[in-house]
């Protein structure tokens, strides 16, 4: 568990953050999303003092982030930025293995540990190894660097912008695998943003931030349902709030109960991990008023008609 | 990008090639120089003593029928695969062949001319020998320019070359030609002057490099500061050498006179002292600005990311920074190796020693093998020391940044 307490920093007359206090749940994904300028890389390198705050404090597990060399500090917490900051010079496996390295780790544990996790980033560790980072493709690179800042198992991984540098088709696919990533070791994860969908797509809790403060932070529904003020509706897109809530919620989640005597036998099936969003627009594009609901075998768990997730698109 | 089944039209100039073989232009150059040189200019200067003025004679006149027309012959053998032969090992087999014959000729026009036991007379390689010997160096170099060695392999080359040489030069084949001569009248000056001019180059870079590598560095981290260091240390490097010897001579002068230890551990107004000093200053440009530039070329994202998984400052500059920064640096290190080596010669000026002693020494005797003893030395310590170096920036550039 992470609590940020009043952390603030300034430089000169400028407030880059000002008295910022939030509370990042263990295994969860909080996103900090803003602007550029509005202090949110800022907030997060605080978190691992690569800036040391001006006021406030961070605490980890309980314990003052500042009762250790910052350095020390860092070597817990896993650190992803844009255009991964791969080292040029070594290898992928070298470029996994240096916190451990950092720390002393047995080299047998150090190469357990990078095949593992270059298994986990669906990285062949026989093919990969060896290779420089100029060898890899641009989400190869990413995801090593992700595998870079798991490595020496830190229960927070601090990430800037990680897939600001991907095209949209990989992006997204690196978004999946992130959330994949979360829920196999349970890392608790904060994330800077400026893609408000990204921000939706993958955190429990969003925090709005703009020159310097937060504005709000709370789950991605309620910043749709009760934005705290107009700048945050704005932000999280007033116009198109009722699909964006449809987008939270899954077929699974949404799915009404088959009554008996359903076959569940409609020409539409759709996965449980669907978004509600994705039903309608599907079922819109068809022509159709209910779809099924089926698990990965195809087995049908509900139905969902176009009425009830309509019934879904309003604030509760 | 060449598929199956599909092939391009050949181009119009590749099936006239077929017919008519193409001239290579360098070739052709080269072998119009080497020809000048080898009928135009004479082959060896035949000298009574030292300093006479010499008496020219060409390859004919010296060498017997036989001899000449087989040196004439391979020679010929020579220009045709230069002009017409594509393939580089060939042609470096060729020039390299050239060399030999041409070398073999001059020892024997020397031993042809030089009566037994008679170290009064002197025969030096004339103007032909030198322009034949220059082309097909050029010849040489270029073939190896075209098979694209890797850095091992051009150490390698260049440990083959130097051994060859001095093998040749250690068996006498050469000991009648007046520049051996010259060597051999002045054998203990010589290893003094080479391990005086070696020193003089290698200890001035070493501590302008303990110097320059942290004022680069600094430099980075302070960028305020780097206009104003870079400056300074260009002005320096715009003092002519001879007057910044004159400069330093003043005060390391006054400095000996003034502080008894300064003179016990040879400070002097003249000597190794200012030269040592003056080099020392000419190398720091080279290195900070290179240091410099080579630690601006490593992406801040590397950096940052260094810094944020943990290592310390400390740790992010030896171990990521400097790493890449390496062969940039190197690069520095390299200029201001060839260029002390070339340096420390005029320093000789002022009483410094190395192989300008021989240079300067020669030219108020008037005795050109004198100069010569000085300046092949000193021309082959420096392409060594550059071939040396390039192939170890190569060799740690390899991985793209």
């Amino acid at each position: 568990m992470i609590v940020i307490e009043n952390l603030t920093k300034r430089y000169g007359e400028t407030m880059a953050v000002d008295a910022v206090s939030m509370v990042i749940e263990r295994n969860s994904i909080a996103v900090i999303v803003g602007t550029s300028g509005s202090g949110k890389s800022t907030l997060l390198r605080m978190i691992n003092r690569l800036i040391e705050p001006t006021g406030g404090r961070v605490l980890l597990d309980g314990r003052d982030t500042g009762s250790e060399p910052g350095y020390q500090l860092r070597r817990r917490i896993g650190y992803v930025i844009q255009g991964h900051g791969l080292f040029p010079h070594r290898t992928v496996a070298e470029n996994i293995g240096t916190v451990p390295r950092l720390l002393a780790w047995e080299e047998d544990r150090i190469r357990a540990r990078t095949a593992q996790l270059l298994e986990a980033l669906q990285l062949d560790p026989a093919v990969y190894s060896g290779k420089y980072p100029h060898q890899l493709s641009g989400g190869q690179q990413q995801r090593v660097g992700v595998a870079r800042a798991l490595a020496a198992e830190p229960a927070v991984l601090l990430m800037d912008e990680p897939f600001g540098a991907l095209d949209p088709i990989i992006r997204e696919k690196a978004q999946d695998d992130l959330l994949d990533i979360q829920r196999k070791f349970g890392t608790t994860i904060v994330l800077v943003t400026h893609d408000i969908d990204e921000a939706f797509r993958l955190g429990d809790r969003v925090a709005v931030m703009s020159e310097g403060r937060l504005l709000q932070y709370d789950r991605p529904e309620v910043l749709v349902t009760r934005p705290a003020n107009p700048l945050v509706a704005r932000m999280t897109g007033s116009a198109e709030r009722a699909m964006r809530l449809l987008s939270l919620t899954t077929a699974g989640e949404a799915a009404l109960p088959l009554t008996a005597g359903e076959s569940g036998a409609d020409a539409i099936v759709v996965p449980t991990s669907a978004s509600l969003r994705e039903v309608l627009s599907e079922l819109l594009w068809r022509g159709s008023e209910c779809a099924t609901v089926a698990d990965a075998n195809g087995a049908p768990l509900g139905r969902l008609t176009v009425a009830a997730i309509l019934a879904r698109a309003r604030p509760a | 990008m060449s598929t199956p089944g599909f092939s391009l039209p050949r181009p119009a100039s590749a099936q006239q090639s077929a017919a008519l073989p193409r001239v290579d232009r360098l070739g052709a150059l080269l072998t119009l120089l080497g020809a000048a040189g080898l009928f135009l200019l004479p082959f060896v200067t035949f000298k009574a003593n030292r300093i006479l003025p010499g008496d020219p004679r060409g390859l004919a006149q010296v060498l017997p029928v036989w001899a000449t027309c087989g040196c004439w012959a391979t020679l010929a053998a020579v220009a045709a695969v230069v002009l017409f032969a594509v393939n580089a090992p060939l042609r470096l087999a060729a020039a390299l062949a050239g060399i030999v014959v041409t070398g073999t000729a001059l020892a024997a026009a020397a031993n042809a001319l030089t009566p037994a036991h008679n170290l009064i007379v002197r025969v030096a390689a004339g103007a032909g020998f030198w322009l034949l010997l220059a082309a097909l160096g050029l010849l040489a170099a270029d073939a190896i320019t075209r098979m694209r060695p890797g850095p091992g392999t051009r150490v390698l080359l260049l440990a083959a070359f130097l051994g060859a040489v001095g093998l040749t030069l250690a068996q006498g084949t050469f000991d009648n030609v007046s520049v051996m001569r010259e060597y051999a009248v002045n054998a203990a000056a010589f290893a003094v002057a080479a391990r005086q001019h070696i020193l003089l180059s290698l200890g001035s870079l070493g501590a302008a490099v303990i110097v320059s590598l942290p004022l680069g560095i600094f430099c980075h981290r302070v960028p305020r500061l780097q206009p104003g260091v870079l400056s300074a240390l260009n002005i320096i490097q715009t003092i002519p050498s001879i007057a910044l010897f004159g400069i330093l001579m003043a005060p390391l002068g006054a400095l000996a006179a003034h502080v008894p230890l300064a003179a016990a551990v040879g400070i002097r107004g003249i000597g190794a002292a200012p030269a040592a000093l003056a080099l020392f200053l000419y190398s720091l440009l080279p290195i900070v600005a290179n240091t410099v530039a080579g630690l601006k070329r490593v992406s801040p994202a590397t950096v940052e990311a260094a810094l944020g998984m943990g290592m310390t400052r400390r740790q992010t500059l030896m171990s990521v920074e400097l790493v890449l920064a390496l062969p940039v640096v190197l690069t520095g290190i390299r200029i201001v190796l060839v260029q002390n080596i070339g340096l420390v010669t005029v320093a000789a000026l002022i009483g410094g020693g190395g192989f300008g002693t021989f240079v300067f020494g020669g030219i108020g005797q008037a005795a050109t093998d004198l100069v010569l003893l000085g300046a092949i030395p000193t021309v082959v310590l420096a392409f060594s020391a550059a071939v040396l170096l390039d192939a170890l920036v190569e060799r740690l550039d390899r991985v793209p940044q």
